[in-house]
């Protein structure tokens, strides 16, 4: 069996379960699977898994914020509510801002499979813009409820409330400074297989911060808007 | 191992965020990311007309609002993160797998617990005379 042969394996039953797509290997005839046999996955995969790792407790930590926030949600002390501060409009433009941003991270994500510079760097540009738009109409809204009187001090709802969306607020700010550290280590060192790594585990970040917006405009906006 | 297979070194086993796709097959790739952004564009239109609304009936909105949260996870899961259920991701999957039984643990435990102190506790105003 020919490593080439190997490789178009792809085109084969995806489905069938085992160590190889063509039944089984023989030791030392097969190049790394990381399935225990030919020796550890490469580091690609492996830097990526880590990554999937971290991501999944990031959105565990999350999930602490929502409890409370859920727990919260009822307790205003006498002060305003979600129904009478939430702003859907603007959610509405926020949450199309970070989806688009997803989209263009994506589409840079495909630029770089093709080593595509400029295609590359318009992609992350696109995502960064609208993250910075994303984060100026947050910043919006947390100044003009603080402006109201409804700052985090105010009730154990609104407590919970800045904790859980400012907490993913931050973590777009880190990921926009990610993201301009990426745009610079491209443009200077082009892509070496590191920068690839590092721009793979940046998607996977950016991607994650969109599955978090999701939970996040449906159970604290939506919901609390409305209910 | 080749200079040129530095991205896919492995073409059996799948990175999260990885395509089951070849190098060259960049129409495929495209599509998987319009698919997605569209369907999720779609869930989320959805989302934000039936909280408005009265489509379905009220006391069911926020159910209703959270299955179609959940659907658009899913959705970026699969055309985004390409965590799907190939036997290369199942690394992956178990991970997930993991991550989202602690998450059900941490926000259902919380609530559950909750809800039984809320119910089971004096209500505040006859705590403060008993203070008295």
């Amino acid at each position: 069996m020919s490593v080439g042969a190997t490789a178009s394996g792809m085109s084969g039953d995806p489905y069938k379960l085992g160590y190889s797509h063509h039944g089984h290997l023989e030791p030392g005839t097969d190049e790394a699977t990381g399935h225990g046999e030919g020796g550890p996955a490469s580091k690609r995969i492996v830097v990526a898994y880590g990554f999937w790792i971290f991501l999944l407790s990031d959105i565990i930590m999350f999930s602490a914020f929502f409890a409370s926030y859920a727990v919260l949600s009822g307790a205003t002390a006498g002060g305003p509510t979600g129904r009478e501060l939430f702003d859907l409009p603007r959610v509405a433009i926020q949450t199309l801002c970070l989806l688009t941003s997803s989209f263009a991270c994506g589409l840079a994500a495909i630029a770089t499979r093709l080593r595509n510079h400029l295609w590359t760097q318009i992609g992350l540009l696109v995502t960064g813009l609208l993250g910075v738009v994303f984060l100026a109409l947050e910043f919006q809204e947390f100044t003009t409820m603080i402006a109201q009187g409804a700052g985090p001090s105010r009730s154990a709802f609104l407590s919970s409330f800045f904790a859980l969306v400012g907490c993913h607020g931050l973590h777009v700010t880190a990921g926009l400074l990610w993201l301009g550290t990426m745009m610079a280590q491209v443009f200077v060192k082009g892509f070496q297989p590191p920068i690839l790594r590092r721009l793979m585990c940046f998607s996977l970040f950016w991607h994650a911060l969109d599955i978090i917006w999701v939970a996040l405009f449906s159970v604290v906006y939506l919901i609390g808007a409305y209910s | 191992m080749n200079a040129s297979s530095n991205t896919r070194d492995d073409q059996r086993d799948l990175a999260p965020g990885d395509e089951l796709i070849t190098d060259g097959d960049v129409a495929s790739g495209l599509l998987g990311y319009v698919i997605g952004f569209v369907l999720a564009l779609g869930l989320t239109a959805c989302s934000f007309y039936v909280a408005g609304s009265d489509l379905i009936w009220k006391p069911g909105i926020p159910t209703g609002l959270i299955v179609l949260a959940v659907a658009q996870m899913g959705v970026h899961l699969v055309f985004f993160l390409h965590i799907t259920t190939s036997p290369d991701s199942t690394n992956n999957v178990l991970a997930l797998a993991f991550g989202v039984l602690i998450v059900v643990l941490v926000i259902g435990g919380s609530l559950w617990i909750m809800a039984h102190l809320d119910h089971n506790m004096m209500p505040m105003d006859k705590l403060m005379e008993m203070q008295r």
